[in-house]
């Protein structure tokens, strides 16, 4: 990718709304390792004489205190440290095996496609919540079981992405010649195909960060994610709206940090969609 | 001795809605050693099915029947494993345009030692070493610095010769070079074909030439075979087509062919009319409704391809030319 992808960072780098919120997620990022050891405080030691207390510098709360007294900044960072972590990890569950199913799906065409494609349809016809919810029953509560259950449900579109992009690159004339230097089908795909359909897989992916991370802190809210103690963005917004009244901020710290983290996110992919959009390289 | 390649009765039809289509119809010809054959024909007359089909490149939808034998061995009907240890290494092909025919993603220098690899079990860096070598002797300028290059850094006429290159890593045997200057421009164009013809006099290899462009082939192939309609309707040495054409097409092809030093002609003669149209089935002489020659034995009976070898026609009243 050398030449090609010094150019997209050119060009991401000449973004100044790419720029400045790749810098904001990375503050994100730093905050959630190493905010916790700023604060005095702890997730999950309750402060009896602070109970539901806003926000302040005085006593060493800075965003403020749930119901149980405990503190909000620790708490907010733990919770988005998970919910980035279930984003990343699904994320990355959904480009492995939707990159390779779609690839070798539009590769190989024909009746394998056909197959493939109507495994993807009957997946994609199960209710997400319902599959969630029998995993659940089954398996038990874990935050792993959210891992497995997003990206299970996360590659079938990137795997219809990617095998659109490789049903538009396996009729190429590369494509052809490889054939003719006598390369192997999974040769051709890993080598040829896949890395050529990469730009706009990188881009969905990115995208995709965000959808799981709302997708999360939906399932939390139901009450299906992350349980206590543990905390995720989506539990903490889930207890903030039962206090909404009397204490806005148990909603509005996690809500802020929810909405700037999809949006830094959201610039982020947008840009770098643009930046790799240069086809090939070819001029 | 075993020619190189040997095509027998070759057939290749293209299933479709409508039915299926003919497109190259009971083709044979060999290609001996070390010869050079031209393959002359208009868009759509299967000159280069026929070699897609020795390469095992034929789209999904074609039946090909018959038989294509590279060096003694049965590819027509081998299956992929097979196909593969020879392509690429003993049968190459320099594509038609070199600009698509790269990997975009992929420094040439990867590109090149991956053949090598993958045929020869060569190590990479051995490989990478045969590919600036190789590039040397197509003439690429540093090949040392274009080995780190992407495809699209290159020129038209340096990707052609990195593709030629790539064809000739292996030592092949028999390389097909598909209308391979068509996509450049006229001097890269003879560039390309005065290169054809330096590696082939280096290397020994023997190599088919698919063209439409009578000129490009003429001053390369020692045998040149004219395809009408599927069908290869003349087969004659070089030299004596250009002298002597015996079928009404070829004769006709070679007055297309304008003369730089003559007198210039008002209009540049073309061929009257249109092929036919593929699927059309043919009992007749396709050329017939061209041909000013044809008589009623030409709608009625299909000439078969004979002569004397070296100057094969299928005509039923073929040129005398004496």
């Amino acid at each position: 990718m050398g030449a090609f992808a010094d150019e997209a960072w050119q060009r991401l780098r000449s973004n100044p709304a790419a720029v400045a919120a790749l810098a904001m997620m990375c503050t994100i990022l730093a905050l959630t390792w190493f905010g916790p050891w700023i604060s005095p405080n702890d997730a999950q030691t309750l402060d009896w004489l602070h109970l539901a207390a806003p926000p302040g510098v005085q006593n060493s709360h800075w965003f403020g205190t749930d119901r149980l007294g405990r503190d909000l900044f620790v708490r907010t960072l733990a919770g988005t440290r998970v919910s980035m972590a279930i984003g990343l990890a699904a994320s990355v569950v959904s480009l492995l095996v939707g990159v390779t199913y779609g690839a070798i799906a539009g590769y190989i065409g024909g009746r394998t496609d056909h197959l493939m494609m109507r495994v993807i349809e009957i997946l994609s016809g199960l209710p997400l919540i319902f599959f969630v919810i029998v995993l659940t029953v089954i398996f038990g509560r874990s935050e792993y079981l959210l891992f497995f259950a997003i990206g299970a449900v996360g590659w079938l579109t990137m795997a219809r992405i990617v095998r659109g992009q490789t049903l538009s690159v396996r009729r190429r004339e590369f494509i052809e010649a490889a054939i003719a230097s006598g390369a192997g089908t999974g040769r051709i795909i890993f080598r040829h195909v896949v890395p050529n359909v990469l730009g706009p897989v990188i881009v969905y992916a990115t995208l995709t960060v965000p959808q799981i991370i709302l997708f999360e802190s939906f399932l939390s809210f139901l009450g299906l994610g992350v349980q206590e103690p543990g905390a995720s963005l989506g539990t903490l917004i889930s207890e903030g709206a039962a206090e909404m009244e009397v204490a806005p901020w148990i909603l509005l710290v996690p809500g802020s940090f929810l909405a700037l983290l999809l949006l830094c996110l959201n610039i982020f992919g947008d840009a770098l969609r643009d930046a790799l959009d240069i086809r090939d390289g070819s001029p | 001795m075993t020619p190189t390649l040997s095509i027998d009765d070759l057939r290749i039809a293209f299933s479709h809605r409508a039915g299926s289509i003919e497109a190259v119809d009971r083709v044979s010809l060999q290609i001996a050693p070390s010869e050079c054959v031209g393959i002359v024909g208009e868009s759509g007359s299967g000159k280069t099915q026929v070699f897609m089909a020795a390469m095992g490149l034929l789209a999904g939808n074609a039946r090909a029947t018959g038989s294509v034998r590279f060096e003694g061995r049965e590819l027509l009907a081998a299956d992929r494993a097979t196909l593969n240890r020879v392509r690429g290494s003993k049968l190459t092909m320099i594509p038609q345009d070199p600009m698509t025919s790269l990997t975009p993603h992929l420094k040439i220098g990867i590109q090149l030692a991956e053949v090598m690899v993958a045929h020869l079990g060569t190590t990479w860096s051995d490989a990478r070493s045969c590919a600036r070598r190789m590039l040397e002797r197509v003439h690429v300028a540093e090949p040392m610095r274009r080995l780190n290059q992407y495809p699209h850094e290159l020129s038209g006429g340096m990707r052609q010769r990195v593709m030629i290159a790539m064809s000739l890593l292996c030592e092949p045997s028999l390389v097909i070079a598909d209308e391979p200057s068509t996509a450049l421009d006229v001097t890269i164009q003879a560039q390309i074909i005065e290169l054809l013809r330096a590696v082939r006099g280096e290397f020994g290899m023997a190599l088919a030439l698919i063209s439409h462009d009578l000129a490009v082939v003429a001053g390369l192939a020692d045998r040149i075979l004219v395809m009408y309609a599927g069908r290869i309707v003349e087969a004659a040495a070089a030299g004596e087509l250009f002298r002597r054409p015996r079928h009404p097409y070829t004769a006709e092809l070679l007055k297309c062919v304008p003369d730089i030093s003559g007198p210039r002609p008002a209009r540049l003669p073309t061929l009257v009319g249109q092929p036919p149209r593929p699927g059309e089935v043919l009992e007749a002489c396709a050329f017939a409704p061209r041909c000013s020659r044809a008589a009623e034995r030409c709608r009625i009976e299909r000439p078969e391809l004979g002569g004397p070898a070296g100057a094969q026609v299928a005509c039923h009243f073929p040129l005398s030319n004496d």
